[in-house]
C-alpha cells in the first residue's frame, strides 16, 4: 500500500482533528500544524499513543516563514503527500464595521496564507506525481450575504484559488476537493443564533474523506447543502438584496 | 463567541437548567474562559438528578477536550484530559491489554465525571472505586491549577473524589489502568429465585465482576428474584458488535405501565434457564449494555424518571429486604433495577460505597414517586446506609450530612479549594451541601 502524509493546517478545530483522525484511521501519518503549539501537542500525544505517526508542526497564515519547515518536513516523508487546509477566521460582522482593518486578517487567514502555502507544496505533489489537497471553503463563500459578507468573500476567493490548483495538479496526476460546509457543530459556530440542521465534525470528516477516495471536485457537506445553495445562488439579485438570510 | 445559552438535564430528565454554557476545543481556551468566569464543569451529563445542572449560571462542557496525553506501556499509566470517556479508554486500550480498572454502567460517562462521582463497577467488592486508580488530578480554580496526588494535597485529593466537581474543574487525570487478558468477557449468568438465594450467590460468588438484575415487581415467594450475572476477562473471538440504536422520541405513558413492566420483567427472568447459561460477549456489550440505545432515557416518556440507588450495611439486608417489599407492592418500578454486592472500597469523603449491599431502581416520575422514594430514603437512613449522589434528585439535606460522616471534613476542604463559591450547582444548593450539618 502506498504511504500517505497528511499536512493538516489548522489542525487545532475540531472538523480538522476529525479528519486527522479519520486518515490516520487508513493508516497515513499526520502533520499537524497551527498556531497552539501546546495544544497541538496534545493532539500529537492522543494520535501517538493510537499508533499514528504524529507530529505538531508550528503554521501561520499571516507569517509565511511558518510554511517552509512544514514543506521541508513533508518532502522528507516518503510515499504521497497530500495537505487538508481547515485554516480560516470569522470575525462578527459587527466587528468588522466597527474596524475595518480586521478585514486583512480574515483574507490572510481564509484566503491568501493557505493559497500562499498551497503554491509552496504544489511543486512538490506534481514532483511525486500524486496527492490530494483538501481545501474547506464555506457555504458562505457561495454569496455575500450581509451577516458575513468579508468571510464569505474571503472563502469565494479561496474556492476560486482552489478550482484553479485543481486545473492546474490535474495535469500531473494530482487532485484537488474542495469542501463547502453548512453548519457545523464546531467552536466557530458554538454560539451563533440561527443555526438548523448542524452536523458533527466527525460526520462532515467523514463526508470529507469519502470525497477524496472517490476524487471528487466540490462537495458540500452534509450533502443537502447542494441544494439549500443551488436556490439561495439562484435567488435573483434584485430580491436578494432586501432579504436576511 | 465562548457562552451559549441552553437548556439541559441530567439523565433522569425531570430536573432541568437553563445555564450558559461554554465548550471548550483547546486546553488553553479552558484556561482563559475559567480564569475569566469561574464556573463548573460538566462532562456527558449521566449523573441522573441535579449534580450536573446550574439553573441560571455558567457551567464549561468539557466533552471536546477528550485526549490522551500519556500512555506507560509498561505500567499502564495513562494521562487524559478529563472530558474522555471511559467508552473510548476501554476501546484504545483493551487491545494493548490494559482496562479502565473500575468502569460504571455507562461507557458515556466522562473521567471527569467518574472522579467526580467516585463511580463503581460490578468489580467494586474487588477492585474499589474509580478514584482509587486515579495517581493524580489537575484542577482548575480561577486564575489557579493545583496537582493532586494521594501524596500531595491530599485533603483536597480526597475532596475531589466523590466531590462533585466542587474543589475545582477536573482539567487533567492520570489513571492506572489494569492489566487485561484479552478483549472478550466470559460470562455466566443464572436464576436467583427469591431474596434469599439472590443474597446467597451474591456473597458466595468468587468472580472479579459480579451482578444481579433483580425483578423489583415480583412479590411474595418471588421477591427479590432475579439473575445473577458474574463475568471474567478473556483473551478470545471478538463477537461482532451489533449496531446501534436510537430512540427517536419520547415514549407514551404506557411504555413503562406495570402489567407491560411485568410481563417484560417475567420474559427477561425466564429467558436464562434454570440451569443457567455462558456465553461470551464483548467488553462494551457487558460493561455498557444500555448505550447500544442511545437516549434510552426517552422510553420514560417526557416527564423523565428518578433512579434510587442506596447501599446498607452487610446486617442490614432484610431492611434492604423491606425496602423491596415496598417498591415491589407499588408497583412503580421499571425493568431495569440492580442488586449487587459492595465492597468497603472509596476513595473520598463523599464516595458512596460501604460494604454492603447496594440497591438501584428506576421510577417513572409519576406522581407516586416521590412519595416512594422519600419512604426509601428514611428507611435507608434508619439501616445506617447511605443514597448516591450521582442518583439523586429528592434527598433532604439533613438526611445526606447524616450519611456521610466526613461530610464536615470535605465542606472545610471544599469551602477552602473554592472560597468563592463559584462551583456551586443545583445539587448543592438544594442539598446545602456546603454547610456543615448540625451532628458536626
Amino acid at each position: 500500500m502506498t504511504q500517505n502524509c497528511w499536512i493538516i493546517l489548522g489542525a487545532t478545530s475540531s472538523m480538522a482533528r476529525g479528519f486527522a483522525t479519520a486518515v490516520a484511521d487508513q493508516g497515513a501519518s499526520v502533520i499537524l500544524a497551527g498556531r497552539d503549539m501546546d495544544d497541538l501537542k496534545r493532539s500529537a500525544a492522543d494520535m501517538s499513543v493510537r499508533g499514528v505517526d504524529a507530529v505538531a508542526m508550528k503554521f501561520d497564515a499571516r507569517d509565511s516563514a511558518t510554511f517552509a519547515p512544514i514543506i521541508a518536513r513533508a518532502e522528507h516523508m516518503e510515499g504521497v503527500i497530500n495537505a487538508a487546509v481547515f485554516v480560516g477566521s470569522m470575525p462578527s460582522q459587527d466587528a468588522i464595521d466597527a474596524d475595518p482593518n480586521l478585514i486583512e486578517g480574515v483574507v490572510q487567514d481564509s484566503h491568501t496564507g493557505p493559497a500562499t502555502f498551497l503554491t509552496q507544496l504544489a511543486p512538490v505533489i506534481e514532483a511525486r506525481g500524486a496527492g490530494t489537497v483538501v481545501g474547506v471553503g464555506s457555504v458562505a463563500g457561495d454569496r455575500g450575504r450581509i451577516g458575513n459578507y468579508v468571510y464569505g468573500s474571503a472563502k469565494a476567493g479561496f474556492a476560486t484559488y482552489l478550482s484553479g490548483l485543481r486545473n492546474r495538479l490535474t495535469r500531473s496526476g494530482g487532485h484537488v476537493v474542495t469542501v463547502k460546509p453548512g453548519f457545523v457543530d464546531t467552536a466557530m459556530t458554538w454560539s451563533v443564533d440561527g443555526m438548523f440542521l448542524v452536523a458533527s465534525p466527525e460526520a462532515v470528516a467523514k463526508d470529507i474523506l469519502k470525497a477524496v477516495e472517490k476524487q471528487k471536485n466540490v462537495i458540500y457537506t452534509p450533502f443537502f447543502w447542494r441544494y439549500i445553495m443551488l436556490i439561495i445562488r439562484n435567488i435573483p439579485e434584485f430580491i436578494f438584496k432586501k432579504m436576511s438570510i | 463567541m465562548v457562552w451559549k445559552t441552553s437548556e439541559y438535564s441530567g439523565w433522569g430528565r425531570v430536573q432541568h437548567a437553563t445555564a450558559e454554557l461554554a465548550r471548550p476545543e483547546r486546553a488553553s481556551t479552558l484556561k482563559s474562559t475559567l480564569a475569566d468566569t469561574p464556573c463548573p464543569a460538566i462532562g456527558n451529563c449521566r449523573s441522573y438528578g441535579d449534580a450536573p445542572l446550574n439553573d441560571g449560571g455558567r457551567a464549561i462542557d468539557m466533552t471536546r477536550l477528550n485526549r490522551i496525553l500519556d500512555f506507560d506501556a509498561e505500567t499502564g499509566v495513562v494521562t487524559v484530559e478529563a472530558g474522555i470517556t471511559i467508552a473510548t479508554l476501554a476501546k484504545v486500550f483493551a487491545p494493548k491489554g490494559w482496562l479502565p480498572a473500575v468502569m460504571p454502567g455507562t461507557g458515556f460517562a466522562t473521567v471527569g465525571g467518574c472522579i467526580a462521582q467516585d463511580v463503581h463497577g460490578k468489580n467494586h467488592h474487588n477492585e474499589g472505586s474509580f478514584g482509587q486508580h486515579v495517581l493524580s488530578i489537575t484542577l482548575l480554580n480561577g486564575t489557579k491549577r493545583t496537582v493532586a496526588t494521594p501524596g500531595r494535597n491530599a485533603g483536597l485529593f480526597r475532596a475531589t473524589m466523590g466531590g462533585i466537581g466542587q474543589t475545582g474543574v477536573i482539567a487533567e487525570a492520570k489513571l492506572q489502568l489494569k492489566p487485561c487478558p484479552g478483549d472478550v468477557m466470559m460470562v455466566t449468568e443464572q436464576r436467583a429465585e427469591n431474596w434469599d438465594t439472590h443474597l446467597a450467590l451474591l456473597d458466595a460468588s468468587q468472580a472479579s465482576y459480579c451482578v444481579g438484575w433483580i425483578d423489583a415487581t415480583a412479590t411474595g415467594a418471588n421477591l427479590g428474584r432475579g439473575i445473577v450475572e458474574e463475568a471474567e476477562l478473556a483473551a478470545g473471538l471478538l463477537p461482532k458488535p451489533k449496531p446501534a440504536k436510537t430512540v427517536p422520541m419520547n415514549a407514551p405513558g404506557f411504555a413503562l405501565s406495570g402489567p407491560i413492566v411485568r410481563t417484560f420483567n417475567n420474559t427477561y427472568y425466564r429467558r436464562v434457564p434454570t440451569s443457567g447459561r455462558s456465553s461470551v460477549k464483548r467488553i462494551d456489550e457487558f460493561f455498557f449494555p444500555l448505550d447500544k440505545i442511545h437516549d434510552w432515557n426517552r422510553l420514560y416518556g417526557k416527564r423523565g424518571f428518578y433512579q434510587f440507588q442506596n447501599v446498607v450495611p452487610l446486617d442490614q439486608a432484610d431492611a434492604l429486604k423491606a425496602m423491596l417489599s415496598e417498591i415491589a407492592g407499588v408497583g412503580l418500578a421499571s425493568p431495569l433495577a440492580v442488586l449487587k454486592r459492595m465492597g468497603p472500597g472509596r476513595a473520598g469523603h463523599m464516595s458512596f460505597p460501604m460494604e454492603g449491599y447496594t440497591l438501584a431502581v428506576d421510577f417513572p416520575a409519576r406522581d407516586a414517586a416521590p412519595e416512594l422514594i422519600a419512604m426509601l430514603e428514611d428507611m435507608t437512613v434508619d439501616a445506617g446506609g447511605r443514597l448516591y449522589l450521582a442518583k439523586d434528585a429528592l434527598a433532604t439535606g439533613p438526611a445526606i450530612k447524616a450519611m456521610y460522616p466526613e461530610h464536615s471534613d470535605w465542606v472545610k476542604a471544599v469551602n477552602k479549594a473554592d472560597a468563592d463559591h463559584a462551583l456551586e450547582t443545583d445539587m448543592v444548593r438544594r442539598l446545602d451541601l456546603r454547610t456543615a450539618g448540625d451532628a458536626s
